[in-house]
This record gives C-alpha cells, sequence and structure tokens, in this order.
C-alpha cells in the first residue's frame, strides 16, 4: 500500500532523514519507533507532503505522492495524527470534526458525513457527550480521541499516527490503543504508528521498524523486535 | 433647536460615522480570521473604492451603478494581487513580517492614488439625493440609510458565511493553527487567498457607499483605517457582530465629545478607547473568556 524507497528529507541545510526505506501492506498495524530526535515525525511529515525538500520515492497504491501538495495527498486517503493533537482549539468538536471532512465535502456528502459523525461518537461516545464544547475545554485524553476521530472522518485507507500516547494516564492510552486495533479488525482500515514507548507500540503492531539518527537500523516481525537484545536493552529498558 | 433634539442629533450622526468605522473593522477581522494578521492596508481599500467610483461615475460618466460595480471588482482584484506578489511567494512568513508588509502595500496604495488622482479631494453625489430626512427635530442623510442597509447585509451574510459554510470554518481553521488546516487537506494558500480577496470586496463596497458622506482623498484611508483598527480591536478581533457594536459605540461617542466638549477631541477618542482597551481588555469587550485563553492573541 505505502512503499518508501531512499526517502531523504532536509529541513534548510539539515539532512533529517537519511535514506529511509520501508513498506506497509494492507491490514497491517505497523510500528515504528524511536527517541527524540530521530527522525520520526520528519518521516510521518515527509510522507503527507509537510516537508518542502525531499528526495526519494514514496509510492502510495502505486502513485507516486512525492512533490504533491498536502491536500492532494489527504484526499487520496492518507490521514494523520500529528504530534501534539493539533486540534482548532477555540472551535468546537463537532467543526472539529466537519473540518476533517474538508479533503471531500461537498453538499451532496452531507448525509454521509452526518452518518460519519454518528459513527464517530460511536467508537468515542465522549466526544458524542461534549459536541457542542470547545476543542480547547476537553481534557488530554479527549483531545488525543478527537485528533485521531478527526483524522478518521476523511474516510482514510492509511492512518499514521504520531505518538498519540504522550503526556497521557496510562489507562487512557491503553483504551486509546484497544480502539485502534477494534477499528482496524472492523474496517480495512492500515495504521501507521510511530511511537517513543517501544512495549506499548510493538504489543499491537504485525511488524515494526526501529529508526535513529534518521535511519532505520532495525526491522522485523513484532516477536523479532521484542526479543531482540538492541531493542531491549535501548527501549524497553532490560538487559 | 433644544438639548434633546440636538442630542439625538449627534447620536445619528455618531450612527452614520461608527457604521464606516464598523465595515473597515470588519474587513480586519475577515483577514484577521483566517490569516491571524492585521491588514493594515484595509483603510485604503476603502480609499480605492471611493477613489475609483469617483473616476468611472464622474470622469467616464458611467451610471452609478455600473460605475461602483466596477470600483468594488478592481479593488477586489487589487486584493488578490496583493495577496498573490506581496504575501504568497513568502515561505514561512512570521505574523509580523506580514504586517510590516501590509503596512508597506498601505503607503504604495496611497502613493500610487496621489500619483493618479492629485491631493484634491473628490465628491460623490448622494445615491438618493441630499433633501435630509426630518426626525423628531434632528435630521438624517438618506445615505446614512444606505450605510446601515448595506452594513446589516455585509454582517448578516459574512456570520453566515463563517458559521455555516465548510470554506468559513476552514478559514478560520487556517487562523487558529495552520499546520493543523493543511493536515486535514485545508489547501491554507487558497484560504488566504479568499480572505484578502473578500476583504477587499467589502472594503472597496464600503468605500463606494461612505464617499458621498466622507468625500474622499488620497489619504483618507489612513485615518479610517486607524479608527476602524480601533473598533477591531474594541470589538474583539476576528468577531464580526462585535466589531459592528464596537465601530457604532466609537462613533458615538466620537460625536458626544465632539458635541458636547469640542470638535477638536473628536480624533483623539477613539485613540484612548484603543489605548484603554489595549491596557485592560486585550481580547475586546466582547470576548468569551473561554475563547480567549485558547487564541494566540
Amino acid at each position: 500500500m505505502l512503499s518508501i524507497q531512499s526517502l531523504k528529507s532536509y529541513y534548510e541545510s539539515i539532512c533529517a532523514l537519511k535514506s529511509v526505506s520501508l513498506h506497509i501492506k494492507k491490514g497491517e498495524i505497523i510500528t515504528m519507533i524511536g527517541g527524540n530526535g530521530s527522525g520520526k515525525s520528519t518521516l510521518l511529515n515527509s510522507i503527507l507532503g509537510l516537508v518542502p525538500r525531499v528526495t526519494g520515492t514514496i509510492q502510495f497504491e502505486n502513485k507516486e505522492i512525492v512533490g504533491l501538495a498536502p491536500s492532494v495527498i489527504v484526499k487520496m486517503g492518507i490521514s494523520m495524527v500529528p504530534e501534539g493533537r493539533q486540534l482548532f482549539y477555540p472551535m468546537t468538536v463537532l467543526d472539529n470534526l466537519l473540518l476533517g471532512t474538508y479533503s471531500h465535502y461537498s453538499m451532496k456528502e452531507k448525509k454521509n458525513i452526518a452518518q460519519r459523525v454518528d459513527w464517530i461518537f460511536d467508537i468515542f461516545p465522549v466526544l458524542g457527550e461534549r459536541k457542542r464544547q470547545l476543542a480547547g475545554t476537553l481534557s488530554g485524553g479527549e483531545q488525543q480521541m478527537l485528533s485521531i476521530a478527526r483524522a478518521l472522518m476523511s474516510k482514510p485507507k492509511l492512518l499514521i499516527l504520531d505518538e498519540p500516547s504522550v503526556g497521557l494516564a496510562p489507562k487512557i492510552i491503553e483504551n486509546i490503543f484497544q480502539t485502534l486495533v477494534n477499528l482496524k479488525e472492523k474496517t480495512d482500515l492500515t495504521i501507521f504508528l510511530v511511537e517513543q514507548n517501544a512495549k506499548l507500540g510493538l504489543d499491537i503492531c504485525q511488524r515494526g521498524y526501529v529508526i535513529e539518527t534518521g535511519q532505520i537500523i532495525l526491522s522485523g516481525s513484532k516477536d523479532e523486535l521484542l526479543n531482540n537484545k538492541e531493542v531491549l536493552r535501548a527501549y524497553l529498558g532490560k538487559e | 433647536m433644544n438639548f434633546a433634539s440636538q442630542l439625538l442629533q449627534y447620536t445619528l450622526s455618531g450612527i452614520t460615522i461608527g457604521s464606516i468605522y464598523a465595515m473597515v473593522a470588519i474587513g480586519f477581522n475577515i483577514i484577521y480570521n483566517s490569516t491571524g494578521i492585521i491588514n493594515f492596508a484595509q483603510g485604503d481599500f476603502l480609499m480605492l473604492g471611493g477613489m475609483l467610483v469617483v473616476y468611472f461615475h464622474k470622469t467616464l460618466h458611467f451610471p452609478l451603478l455600473i460605475a461602483g460595480f466596477i470600483a468594488v471588482l478592481i479593488v477586489g482584484g487589487i486584493g488578490i494581487g496583493f495577496e498573490r506578489l506581496a504575501i504568497h511567494p513568502l515561505k514561512n512568513p512570521s505574523v509580523i513580517t506580514l504586517i510590516i508588509i501590509t503596512i508597506a502595500a498601505s503607503i504604495l496604495f496611497k502613493g500610487g492614488a496621489m500619483f493618479i488622482w492629485g491631493k484634491d479631494s473628490f465628491y460623490l453625489a448622494s445615491f438618493s439625493g441630499d433633501e435630509p430626512i426630518r426626525l423628531m427635530g434632528a435630521t438624517i442623510l438618506p445615505q446614512t440609510l444606505w450605510i446601515l442597509a448595506f452594513l446589516f447585509l455585509i454582517v448578516i451574510a459574512l456570520m453566515c458565511f463563517f458559521r455555516f459554510t465548510i470554506i468559513g470554518k476552514a478559514m478560520k481553521a487556517c487562523a487558529y493553527n495552520r499546520k493543523a488546516a493543511s493536515i486535514v487537506g485545508i489547501n491554507v494558500n487558497n484560504m488566504v487567498l479568499i480572505s484578502f480577496a473578500l476583504s477587499a470586496l467589502i472594503g472597496g463596497l464600503a468605500g463606494v457607499i461612505v464617499t458621498p458622506i466622507t468625500l474622499v482623498d488620497y489619504d483618507r484611508g489612513s485615518l479610517l483605517g486607524l479608527k476602524g483598527f480601533g473598533a477591531a480591536i474594541f470589538g474583539g478581533l476576528g468577531n464580526i457582530g462585535g466589531a459592528v457594536a464596537a465601530g457604532i459605540i466609537i462613533g458615538l461617542l466620537e460625536s458626544y465629545s465632539a458635541g458636547l466638549l469640542s470638535s477638536g477631541y473628536k480624533d483623539a477618542v477613539a485613540l484612548i478607547i484603543l489605548l484603554m482597551v489595549l491596557f485592560f481588555r486585550p481580547g475586546g469587550i466582547f470576548a468569551k473568556k473561554e475563547v480567549q485563553i485558547l487564541k494566540s492573541f
């Protein structure tokens, strides 16, 4: 579904990604783990077209997407839950959700969008209870749910999440990750998760990658990674 | 003329001048709503609208309606050109850079207008005669009714636009969080362009309808822009209803102080209000506390 070949991304003259290659198949949950400054967020921003200087290829459903505008890429079916949630805080929960459908909003779609909103409120009932509240007044966990919900509104084929667990209580994280797994099972959603919290991230995936200083240093199935000495030492804190 | 009818007269002229400020303030708010910047060339859109309608109507002898229509369209075009040439080419500019660019544009528009039309003031006849309407001892110009009617229409149309349409919401979203707006697939550049076009159109329209009352010269935009900015701050940046109320309050205070104190203090009133609001309630008098905390400024 998504295949990245020798991708390099630059911020100004700094090379933040040095030749990254990876692939994601339809229906998979793929987790990428890495520390601060390892290039995780740069990679996700590059996929969505938010990084101005990128070389290499990114193919989504066999179409090249490097150089396309974010609005076009979102329309093709990639949706991102950004780091730090990035909601429209002074707007209501409902407006945040509606804006999630912006890429294919039209008068004809109105009915489908209303159904989509109901579907979201089934998955995250708490958002339904607070639909008229301003997004900025929600709790951290609710904001994260809203950020995921907003990304789901555009009916993505591929959902990418940038560290959704940051700053949340373990119980809420568990709840959110369980929701993601359920979603993947019920729909044909593909998920690309980037996490610092290696244990959580790897637990729900089928395959994973480890990124360090802009390069992928390891890849393998969930069990391979969970039992890898390097991963155990550096990310799971076990000798 | 007794005191009561005098007071009524001040009120009526205050409302007239206040609704002009309100129109300028609305223009500020539209651009603020989608970019977070203050466009200091807003007053000059008004001036250009006035100059162009005078030019088409009195020099080229087009009928008023057509002259006004062309003037508004040209000002809209100038707004688009301004955005494409001066705002759009910058990559990741800071808000303060953009604001300074709008000041430069304002100087350019003024200079251009002076170059083309000179330093004289121009007059445009009222749309429906100059015969004042009498009202309990006071008088009101028919043109004031035109201004109020247009103001009302513009406000209703814009409120619906920002509250109920997805494009209006997307424009607001761009101001609140540009990055998030691109992430959900909003083309931020287009939204900025639309906002400049829209506020230039409204500025141009305001220029056309206020010229019979204010007259127009190349520098007319500066003070109107400043007063309108005061109204926008007073009503809370981005709040269109607030801008109208604030514009009219400033107009009234100005008119009362001119009538009851001295006309020399007229311009000082708006500026004192602007300073007081910035000191004590920088979010404007109508700001919901909740919303204010969540905005960047």
